[in-house]
């Protein structure tokens, strides 16, 4: 009976048994087997050639751990890049934090009137990705009566702001002290600046999106793909940190436009605010704007029960200035 | 050494030898798995848009299934205690079934952290820059590959001593099983802990994750044993004493309960209080503001979990297709469970309130089919060959593929029974 079963298997009865039935059928086997393999990749041949690393990019090391040379040359390979995909000589640098700094944010919701001119002003100076389009802050309609923002309206869509039932509360980055997102990478691809500033090396990050999970403020953004932006729209004035462009696969974040603010300049959603809404600056200067807000206004932070310690703060102008000294005293703070 | 190259060698070629049943499931499988590939090569090139999440739901199926597979790797164990703490001699060959389960299950955990992964080509980071202790992530990164590694060498060292008849060096592996037996308790709470670590998700924030992982894990991996060691029965001249499975299904029976009474204390911790914390809750269980996306999978995945236990409370078990019914039962349960149930849901809403649902996209679907494809692909051949050497059929002198085919129904001697039924199918 084995002798008719026999000539199925006569192929691996022994070790070396090379019968040319045996030998044609596995051969066919391998070529078929390979032909499905390269078939099964055939898509990469559509990948960038930015997709694939250069090996002086492979090689790049961490941020923290670059010299000066090397920086140099990182921060020359950026300008390459640019020029090339974008035919445009952009400034990039490494905008360093100054000693003796912490940046706050205060945002005043009695003034802020939801028009989102700040988001779109923080996607021209950061050179987000315009398709899809990538924006740092979100503006939320909340109706008056309450503060829990699971009660906001995130989409909006008036003729004119504000309307007079709601209040409107933008959320960005509040760049914790205590970060969450900072302690969950496990690349230390993200972390938190002397100033007060949570950054990524874009370079570095893995793109695993644990900090995006982690983060209780919805403030970071992950590129689904490769970021499209307009040669026309690209502001050429960049730093390593923060709106340099990035690539698909890698986070993003608001940096309170460090490449500004690091040198004396506000950030950008400040300046286009048309209400004066917006306050920013050096919580370490008791003179500063920010710090007396803190000290005179009725500040709260978002979720302070989740204790990450934000900087970034919300005030309502007070209807009896403390000043007056008197619950008596009349007329709006304006 | 050249000795072991051999059984390396032979191994390889007993991977391609088997009957035409064995031949379309393995080409099936290298089908499906290939058609992963092609769609992660379309994920390598497009980005992970190609997938159905967004910033707003920023992990789902890869993780998902991550997250039900380190719950089957862990349970491995559960078999390796009755075999070594409680000295109960008749079950040792399965605890060599049940490690290779979590050598495959870890290979494909680790295959859906690499697909997830934005940026692949910067993996060699994690060896630069290791946020550890701080990172749970870090964490899950070196108890997965110990895990692997300490399994590998278990199983590996018994296979290898049963095909040179040595008899195994006590030294050598005891030690080892023990420790595995405290790390597959580690995975799955450092897996939960990855989860339960984000006080801005309060759907994870909760200390009774982990254990819940545990229970589940425990119920979905032997359930899953039961079902290889039905198929193996059934399909291979290997004989599973009917021991092994009352065995089993005592473990399953005994978690699956604990899993249900969790998931009831859960439940109520989050309706009765009814505070804004259980919105993603009811986003799962009720649909929230008018969506209900994840609604009729959870309730499912309940039912199913129901009738599972049901069926194993009841003698009707004894007989092996309600077994197996069961036990598919009870594995789809706990994987929507686990999954789309315990993954998803945190995210909706999101920390801002905003709801956005999420669904995989074909593409996601198949890459995550190829990867389970290729994790079953490995087992079936780690079991192609862990059946001929254990049978003593595949052993260093013995002329190896006849016999060892001849463990198979499609060996010789069967294959010829069964001829005349077959005709002429051939």
């Amino acid at each position: 009976m084995t002798e008719d079963t026999k000539p199925e298997f006569a192929e691996v009865t022994s070790e070396r048994s090379f019968n040319r039935r045996g030998f044609l059928r596995n051969g066919l086997t391998v070529v078929g087997a390979m032909t499905a393999c390269v078939g099964a990749l055939s898509p990469l041949r559509e990948l960038d050639g930015d997709d694939i690393p250069s090996v002086e990019k492979f090689l790049q090391r961490h941020y923290k751990e670059m010299n000066g040379d090397e920086m140099a040359s990182a921060l020359d390979r950026i300008r390459r890049e640019v020029k090339k995909r974008w035919d445009i000589d952009p400034i990039v640098r490494d905008v360093r934090a100054k000693d003796g700094v912490e940046f706050v944010y205060a945002l005043n919701l009695s003034r802020c009137i939801g028009c989102r001119k700040c988001v779109h002003a923080c996607v021209e100076e950061n050179n987000q990705s315009r398709s899809p389009e990538l924006q740092y802050i979100r503006v939320l309609e909340m109706p008056r009566g309450t503060t829990d923002i699971e009660k906001g309206n995130h989409h909006y869509d008036r003729p004119t702001v504000p309307d007079d039932d709601h209040f409107y509360m933008p959320i960005q980055c509040h760049q914790c002290a205590d970060a969450p997102c900072v302690k969950v990478c496990p690349v230390e691809a993200t972390w938190t600046e002397s100033d007060g500033i949570t950054v990524i090396d874009y370079d570095w990050c893995i793109g695993c999106r644990y900090c995006e999970a982690a983060c209780p403020y919805w403030a970071r953004r992950f590129n689904y793909t490769k970021p499209e932006i307009p040669a026309a729209d690209i502001n050429p004035e960049m730093s390593y940190l923060s709106n340099r462009p990035r690539e698909k696969g890698v986070m993003e974040k608001c940096t309170f436009c460090l490449h500004r603010t690091r040198e004396g300049k506000m950030p950008a959603c400040l300046e286009v605010c048309p209400t004066g809404a917006r306050k920013f600056g050096n919580v370490l200067d008791p003179d500063s704007e920010v710090s007396q807000i803190l000290k005179n206004k009725r500040v709260f932070v978002l979720k302070e029960e989740v204790g990450t310690l934000p900087r970034f703060f919300y005030y309502f102008d007070e209807r009896y200035p403390r000043s007056e000294g008197t619950a008596e005293a009349t007329g709006e703070a304006k | 050494m050249k000795e072991y190259f051999r059984f390396l060698w032979r191994c390889f070629r007993l991977s391609f030898i088997g009957d035409r049943r064995y031949i379309a499931w393995m080409t099936f499988l290298s089908v499906v798995a290939l058609f992963g590939l092609n769609a992660y090569a379309k994920q390598l090139v497009f980005g992970l848009a190609t997938t159905g999440l967004t910033d707003q739901v920023s992990w789902g199926l890869y993780i998902a299934n991550f997250t039900f597979l380190v719950g089957m790797a862990a349970a491995a164990v559960m078999l390796v205690i009755p075999v070594y703490v409680y000295r109960n001699k008749e079950l040792h060959d399965l605890v060599i079934f049940g490690e290779l389960l979590a050598v495959a299950s870890i290979i494909m955990c680790l295959l859906f952290v690499v697909v997830d992964m934005g940026r692949v080509d910067r993996m060699h980071h994690m060896l630069l820059r290791f946020n550890f202790p701080i990172s749970m992530l870090t964490w899950d990164v070196i108890v997965l590959n110990v895990y692997l590694v300490l399994n590998l060498h278990i199983c590996g060292y018994l296979i290898y001593c049963a095909y040179m008849h040595r008899k195994p060096s006590k030294a050598f592996y005891i030690p080892f099983v023990f420790l595995a037996i405290l790390w597959a308790v580690s995975i799955h709470t450092v897996t939960a802990f990855l989860y339960v670590g984000l006080g801005g998700r309060p759907f994870w924030n909760s200390a009774i994750i982990a254990p819940r992982f545990l229970a589940s894990a425990f119920a979905a991996g032997p359930a899953f044993l039961i079902l290889t060691l039905i198929a193996l029965d059934r399909f291979t001249a290997y004989v599973v004493q009917e021991k092994a499975f009352l065995t089993l299904r005592n473990i399953v029976t005994v978690a699956m309960t604990i899993n249900m009474f969790l998931l009831g204390c859960e439940v109520f911790t989050e309706f009765y209080t009814d505070s804004a914390h259980s919105a993603s809750a009811r986003y799962l269980f009720l649909g929230l503001n008018g969506y209900h996306g994840l609604v009729p999978w959870i309730w499912s995945a309940i039912g199913m979990n129901t009738v599972a236990l049901v069926i194993l409370y009841l003698p009707l078990t004894r007989r092996r297709r309600f077994m197996s019914i069961a036990c598919a039962l009870l594995i789809v349960g706990i994987w929507i469970e686990k999954g789309m149930g315990l993954i998803v849901p945190a995210f909706i809403p999101t920390p801002l309130g905003e709801i956005v649902e999420y669904s995989p996209s074909l593409n996601e679907t198949l890459v995550s089919l190829g990867i389970w494809a290729f994790g079953l692909l490995i087992y079936t051949i780690f079991i192609r060959i862990t059946v001929p050497v254990l049978s003593g059929r595949l052993a260093v002198d013995r002329l190896y593929l006849r016999d060892a085919v001849a463990d198979l129904p499609w060996s010789a001697a069967r294959l010829s029974e069964t001829k005349g039924n077959e005709g002429s199918a051939s």
